[in-house]
Formats: structure tokens, sequence, C-alpha cells
């Protein structure tokens, strides 16, 4: 008998693969939410070995904010040209017309209209009975307590106290018309899983995350690219003295809204380097975004409403 | 702050391993504050997390940084100040990377943990040192044992309470390892330690220079898991069929136990149509094998019919077959088990309606009583007999975890409503409504053949009376031993004697029976009836018989004429038996080779009054043989 045994990355592909075929064997229209993230990278690669030789049954769908760096919708239209995926692009054009910003209406509120509400009406647009998300449990603390199926009901909330058990890998996809699931695969990744899977698969990735020179502003411990600032400032209310302005080599361990997505200091230009910054990291992995900062429940809040 | 060095990056990824553990305890035992310490030690916790709980702590009054808080996920448990619900947390070491299922301990959250057990390959249940064993830490080994975890550690906490004093930890370890012989737990480890300071977590302890063993973190990073799994049962559950284009046809799913490579043999159940594997293809490229746990596509040689629910595998090896199988249920819902509406069985990768067709008793998690029921309710597990619409194909649980395994679903609600583990086929779908316990059968058209030679007159010619001796006890008390020298000087006396021994009616009368509940009462069913055509032809029935059940031996004693049944209790203590072990059952039973075992996996209900106790640990073979010769004279059985 030879070794039959799994590393702990081929455990963790092999439960996501399970997972994607069930969705796509016992849903009617699911789609794959794509953020242009790693995430959303390590995703997409599980999502074509799943359905290998095949193409990947259902469209990628971005929530677009218009608020992403430039570089993310660069690569994420030659990305999704390249592996020939079918990508929907959707934004809350009302709330993006009044000028929803963070300096404006608070992370919060900002969060709610783009992301949540543009979400939820593209969901119901489409008929999309469940979505793909590329959220991880070790992101944070109430995401620890997600299922790889996570109901919403028709106004797609998240009921924290009435989950469905998840046992072995049976896995609950009834639903009524109208609900939707949240599908995680990567639910027991972390974030060097991740960055280990990218350098094991050769993913590609936005170059954002590579360190390099960049302009800079320091605020409260968070480098505020200067590149962006009208985007990050637009009315002028934070003040960006030219004074304070450093060059300094960053990189983003994380990608969202230019607007709270910081950067932070690094040297690391290659995978190797960055993997080792992770393993060395003493700081989450979300530190840099402000999103998560305003109160101590922000993200559970945000899900219960109906975020990721 | 003295935090161990990273070490993360030390063994190259392509040889790292997973380990999925579950832990469990009662609310005070110092769970999350252990989670948080393998966290911390490790450098699994950031500079920004451990400052937030820092914070907290402080604001709370707390001398120490309280490292539980960091594992408080929802809003709700934050002030109530317990966990609620199963959380995820991951740490990697040099070895392993590790999956933590925390899940609470309290009572109304057993479908909790039930559900981190069902992934998980090890579990550690904390004790609290200063009150020992409580009955939740017996009922987490039994939902544990139920789930089959292979492996065990029992974490005895707060050390640093009780001085740490050995003969605590020692009568601690004592008691647990007392109730756990009840269980169906093959790997026990018990680690002294301190969640609180970290003694024995990840370092090895200097306040406690009396234990020997290895520290919690080097035996989750060294305990050998591979050898859980099933490689022998090829299983394959169809998810879903991959048509890219018309020259391709591949049958995607997982590998649920057992291996396959291309050329080998396969049957599609349930059309029984046989192909032979062409490939096993992966986005990495074709596979020259692939094994259990592995995601796959397999092309067949041949265009069968097959879809997503069917299962391939091998024609020399194949699942059981059936619409009604016996289960243990454990019911997760608000809403009780209703007999009367049908259920959704997933069960693999099929689906099918189901109804629970007879609930034969409950378990009480607590004493682990079995008490009569007509329904559960949440949290609560019983057995049960499952019909299902179609033909399911399974194995039984503690076989294959993955064949062996389903959920219902509510088909209203569309809530989980229990999670179930298949004990076995039951014996015929028109047997499960009944009462799960013998009944006399009676053939139609047969005529009662009787009375050729009378009773009385056979016993006249024999020189004494027609009687059953029923010997019951463990396997190895020496019902067999005592009986053979009983059988042996009733013979020399003269006597017309009988002797029924379990194993020897197994080879022939009972050849196609089991050792499933049902099986043994059935068993029992035919050696009673048995010992009734001898007794009324005037011979001493001497029958061996573990019979472990007081409703079997009850129905024994009940088809015969009143006075004609003596319960012999062959009693000895369980350990003894062990130690005697004759037929090297307990060795194989213990591991896990031989399922439902008395006093192993499975439970002895000693008589209550017995006619006779012959204890075989304190008296010799012919001291006993006496004892029986004497009972008989004295009852006008014999002179």
């Amino acid at each position: 008998m030879g070794s039959y045994t799994l590393t702990h990355l081929q455990h963790l592909e092999q439960e996501s693969i399970h997972v994607m075929r069930e969705v796509v064997a016992e849903f009617k229209n699911p789609v794959m939410l794509y953020s242009v993230g790693k995430d959303s990278s390590v995703m997409l690669r599980l999502a074509q070995k799943a359905f290998h030789p095949g193409r990947f049954p259902f469209p990628l769908m971005h929530i677009d904010t218009g608020y992403k760096f430039p570089a993310m919708y660069e690569f994420r239209d030659r990305h999704v040209a390249d592996i020939g995926a079918r990508l929907i692009v959707e934004r809350n054009e009302e709330w993006i017309a009044k000028g929803a910003h963070p300096t404006r209406l608070g992370n919060d509120k900002c969060c709610q209209q783009l992301k949540t509400r543009g979400l939820l009406d593209a969901l119901s647009k489409h008929g999309f009975d469940a979505a793909f998300g590329g959220a991880r449990r070790d992101e944070e603390k109430s995401r620890a307590k997600e299922r790889f199926f996570s109901v919403r009901d028709r106004l797609g909330q998240w009921d924290p106290k009435n989950q469905r058990p998840e046992l072995w890998s049976l896995y609950n996809a009834n639903i009524d018309d109208g609900e939707n699931v949240r599908v995680f695969p990567l639910s027991n990744w972390t974030e060097l899983d991740v960055w280990q899977y990218i350098r094991q698969e050769s993913i590609p990735i936005v170059p954002l995350y590579f360190a390099q020179p960049r302009r800079v502003v320091r605020l409260g411990g968070i480098l505020v690219p200067c590149d962006h600032r009208d985007i990050v400032d637009p009315d002028g209310k934070l003040g960006f003295p030219d004074a304070e302005i450093v060059e300094v080599s960053c990189r983003f361990r994380s990608l969202g809204c230019i607007p709270c997505t910081g950067a932070i200091e690094s040297d690391a230009v290659t995978i190797d380097q960055i993997i080792e910054e992770v393993i060395a990291a003493r700081r989450s992995e979300r530190e840099n975004r402000l999103i998560d900062l305003t109160s101590d429940s922000s993200m559970e809040q945000k899900k219960r409403e109906g975020y990721f | 702050m003295d935090r161990p060095l990273d070490t993360a990056a030390a063994l190259p990824d392509a040889e790292k391993s997973l380990l999925r553990f579950t832990t469990s305890g009662s609310v005070d035992d110092g769970k999350s504050t252990l989670i948080g310490r393998l966290l911390y030690e490790t450098n699994c916790i950031f500079e920004d997390q451990y400052a937030a709980v820092a914070r907290t702590s402080e604001k709370r009054g707390n001398e120490r940084v309280d490292l539980a808080l960091l594992l408080d996920g929802l809003a709700a448990e934050r002030e109530q100040g317990i966990t609620i619900d199963v959380a995820y947390r991951y740490f990697q070491t040099a070895r392993r990377k590790f999956i933590i299922a925390d899940t609470p301990g309290h009572e109304q959250y057993t479908r909790n943990m039930v559900t981190g057990a069902s992934t998980a390959d090890l579990a550690i249940i904390l004790i609290d040192a200063r009150y020992g064993v409580l009955t939740q830490s017996k009922r987490h080994g039994f939902l544990i044992s139920l789930l089959q975890i292979p492996h065990l550690v029992v974490a005895v906490n707060k050390m640093d309470l009780v001085e740490w004093r050995q003969d605590t930890y020692d009568a601690i370890v004592r008691e647990y390892q007392d109730f756990s012989q009840k269980l169906d737990i093959h790997d026990i480890t018990f680690i002294p330690l301190s969640a609180l300071d970290g003694d024995n977590v990840t370092r090895r302890s200097d306040r406690m220079p009396w234990y020997q063993g290895q520290t919690l973190l080097h035996t989750l990073e060294t305990v050998h898991v591979a050898a859980d799994r099933n490689f022998i049962d090829f299983r394959f559950p169809v998810q879903t069929v991959l048509r890219p284009h018309l020259d391709f046809r591949g049958f995607a799913g997982t590998v649920a136990s057992g291996t396959i490579r291309p050329g080998e043999e396969v049957v599609a159940l349930p059309s029984g149509r046989s192909s032979r594997v062409r490939s096993v293809e992966t986005f990495d490229g074709q596979l020259a094998e692939a094994f259990a746990g592995q995601a796959v596509a397999l092309t067949l040689e041949d265009e069968i019919d097959l879809s997503r629910g069917d299962m391939l595998v091998r024609p020399n090896n194949l699942p059981q077959v059936a619409t009604a199988f016996d289960a243990t249920l454990c019911w997760m819902d608000q809403e009780p088990l209703n007999r009367r509406t049908h259920y959704v069985l997933k069960h693999t990768t099929n689906k099918v309606k189901a109804f629970v067709g007879d609930v034969r008793y409950r378990i009480d998690v607590n004493t682990l009583h079995r008490e009569p029921a007509e329904t559960f309710a949440l949290n609560e597990i019983g057995r049960v007999t499952i019909r299902t619409a179609l033909p399911v194909f399974f194995d039984p649980y503690k076989a294959n975890r993955a064949t062996g395994s389903f959920i219902l679903i509510d088909p209203v609600t569309n809530r989980t409503a229990a999670a179930g583990m298949i004990r076995g086929i039951a014996r015929e779908v028109g047997d499960v409504t009944g009462s799960g316990q013998a009944v006399s059968h009676r053939s139609q058209n047969v005529q009662w053949e009787g009375g050729l030679i009378a009773q009385a007159d056979w016993e006249k010619r024999n020189g004494h009376k027609g009687a059953v001796l029923w010997c019951t006890g463990y396997s190895g008390s020496g019902k067999s031993t005592v009986a053979k020298a009983l059988v042996r000087e009733l013979f020399a006396a003269g006597c017309q004697v009988m002797m029924l021994d379990g194993d020897n009616v197994r080879h022939g009368l009972c050849g196609d029976l089991g050792f499933s509940d049902r099986d043994r009462t059935e068993n029992i069913r035919r050696v009673a009836e048995t010992a009734k055509l001898f007794y009324e032809q005037g011979n001493i029935v001497v029958c061996t018989f573990i019979s472990p059940f007081r409703a079997d031996r009850g129905f024994a004693r009940g088809i015969m004429p009143a006075g004609a049944f003596h319960e012999v209790f062959v009693k000895c203590d369980l350990e003894v038996c062990r130690r005697r072990d004759p037929k090297g059952l307990y060795r194989k039973a213990e591991a896990g080779e031989i399922a439902e075992f008395t006093g192993v996996s499975s439970p002895y209900e000693a008589p209550v009054d017995p006619e006779l106790v012959l204890e075989t640990d304190l008296h010799a073979v012919d001291e006993l043989v006496r004892l029986v010769r004497g009972y008989l004279r004295d009852h006008g059985l014999m002179d």
C-alpha cells in the first residue's frame, strides 16, 4: 500500500472542490462572487479544478463600488478574459451617483449601500439562489462561526443563532423560493494557506499585493496612498499636507475600496517573501481595513444585514 | 511575554498534514483558555487581537490577560460570557495544520457538539481537576464514542488549583478509565495541565515532575490519523456528471473510501451495470490511483446509466442495499420528531424520502440508560428504524463514516432536523413496526405434534425432572467452563442432559445471524425454542449465552411453563473477563475489529433476580458445580 495521505493544502483543496460540486448539483442558478483579491483568485482556480476538463458552469459577479484600485480593474478584465469566464459587473448606481463615501456617510453606511445593498439587489435581479464567496473563518471572529452553506432569508439577512448544523460533508442545500445561500468554499483556509496555495499553483494575483515604493501619508498607523488622495478624501476633510507625504516601500495585505484600504510597510516583492512576512506577522490580516474597526461587533452587524 | 519561536515554516508545505479536532468541556473548565493558550503559544494570535483582549481584560479588572476572550465570536456571547455555537479556529506548527471545532459543553447544545465531532479525528475533553469527572464529562465521552472519533485526549485542567497533586490526577484518570470501558473508544490519552499558565500545553511542566507523558501539543502533532481512514472498501458516490463535450463523460465525486485505479472493474448502483474505469481525471493530470478523500472525476469504458446519487463500487466488495435500516439518531431541531411525516434523507450525494418507522429507545446521555420513547425532542439521542422510499447503499457507520452517516431535512422548514449513524440493515420491513423484542412465531397450517410420549414419562424413565438452566454473563465470565463441568458430572450421574452453547449454535442453527441487537434477540429466540423442545422431552438443558438483554431472557422464561426456567447468573468482574479473554475477543473488540461486543461497545443488562448466582472470580469450578447440584436437589429436580 502506498502512502495514502493528503497534505494540508490538498486536504483543503479537495474539501473546497467537493463543496463547489455540491452547489452546482443542488442549486438552479449559482454565481461566484469575484472581488479580484487573492482569495477570489484561489477560489477561481478551485472552480477550474472542480469542473475540469469543462469550464465551471456559473458566471462570476463583481459588486463594484467604483472605488477599487485601477490595478484591480485592469487585472479583473484581463484575468477573466484569460480563463474564458463570464463576468457580470453590478453597481449600486443610485448611491454611487449620490456620492456615497466613508467621509460623508461613515464607513458603515457607505458599505451598507455600495456593497451590501449592491449585492442584494444584484442577487435578486439575476435570480441567483447560491453565491460563492471567498470569505474565510480565520479572517474575523464572527466569521469563525459561519457555515459552509450560510442560508439567508429573503432580505439576505444572516441569523447566527439559527444556523443549520453541518455534519460530515453532508450539506443541506434545501431552500424556499426567494431565499439564497452564501457558500464559502474557503471556510477552512487561513491567510497562510491561501499564500502557500498561490505559490504552489502559481496563481496570478493583483500586483498591489507586492511591495514597491509608494507615496503615502501615515494616518493613525495606516499608510494611505496619495496617488488616490482625491478618492480617499474627496472633500479635503482629512487634509493631506504635502509635507507629510513620504515614499515608503509598502504593499497591500488585503484589498478593498481605496478609501478604506491602507498599505503596510513591507519589502516583500516575491510570493516567498510575502509568505515569510505572513508567518512573522504580528498584526492581523484585516488590520489595514478601516471598515472593521468602527465597533467591536461591526463585522457581525454587517453580516446580519446581508454582507458577506 | 515569553512566546516560543515561530515554527510554522519549519516543514515544507508538501509534508505538512492536517488534524481536525474538537474540544468540549463544561462552562467553566477553561476550554476557551486552553484554545487561547494553544493559539497564543503557536504564535497564531496577532498583536492587534492580543492588545484588544488585554484592554478588555484590564477593563474587567482581571489580573492576567484572559486568553479566553480571543474566542468569543458573537456579540451575544460576549454579553453572556459563554460560547453558544460551534466556532472554528486554526493554527499551524512545524508539523501540522490544525482545525479546531470549538463546541459548547452545556446541555442544550448537544447538537453543536455532535456537529463539531462529526468531522474530527481527535477530541479533547476538559476536566476541571477540582471537580473531577462530572456528568458532562461522561456525556461528552458518550458522544465521542457515538460519533466514532478515533482518538480521545482527556485534559485534566486547572492542576494549579489542586497544588499539582498527582493523587488528585490519578483518581480522575482511574474514574474516567472505569467509565470509558462502557464506551467504544480505543485510544485515550490523559494529560494533567494548566491552561492558564501553560503547563504541559506546549511546554513540559516542571511543577508536575511525576508526569512523564507528552505535552498536549506534542500529542496533537504526532497522533497517527491516516490509519483511521478506510482504504479497503471502494465507495464512490457520484456528485455530478461532467459533460463538457460529446467525447467526454466524467463522473465527478469524492472517493468516500477505498482506492481505485484505471482498468479496475466497477459496478454502478442501483443499476447493477458494470464497466471498467478508463481514467481518473483531475485538473493536474490523470492519476494512476485515487484514494479516500480525493475529489476526482472518473471516466468509464462503457456508456452506462449513472447520475448524481448513484454509487460506483467494486464487484467483490458491495455495500448493503436496503429500504429499511437501524440507526442512531441525534435530533437537532426545535420541532420534535414526527413519525407521521416524511423527511428528506441526505446520504452521501443521494436524497430520498424517508420515514422514521420505529423509535426503539432513547438514550439518557447522562446515565447511558435506555428508556422507552415515542419521539425525540431537540438534543435527544436514540435508536430508530428508518424506512426509505428507494433503496439506499450504505455501510455501518462504524466501518465507514462517509457511507454510514446521513441527515434528515424537514421538508417544510428546510432545517436540518437530525443527524444519523447507520447501525445496520433492519431485518425485514415487516418487522420494523414490531416492538423490537423477540416475538413467539407460529407458522400457519402447522399442527403441533406433541404428546406421543408425555413429559412425565420421559422424566420417570430419566429419574429426574426436566429443566432449563440458562447461564448468562459476559464473554469470558466462565459460562462454558462451568457448564461443561456440570454436564460431564450430570452425565456421569446418569442424567439426560443437553448443552446449548453460544458458539455452537452460531455455526448452524443461527449461522445467518450477526451481533446487532436485533440479531441477538433472534438468536436467543431460536435457542429458547430449541431448549423448550428438549425440555419437553425431559432433558436438563444447560444453555450458555451471553444473552445481554433482560427482555430476551424474559422471553425465554416466558415461553416455558412456570418452574422450568432457571436463570443462572455467571458473575465475574468485567476486568477479570478482559484479562482472561480466552478467545482474544476483548482484544479484537477494543481494537475495533468486532463491533457490538458486550461489555466493550454493547451493554450487558445484569439479571435482577436470578435463581442462582455463580461467582467465577471467587470460587473454583468444582465448588460451583457442587452449588448447582445442591440447587437441583433442593428444588426437587433430581435426587
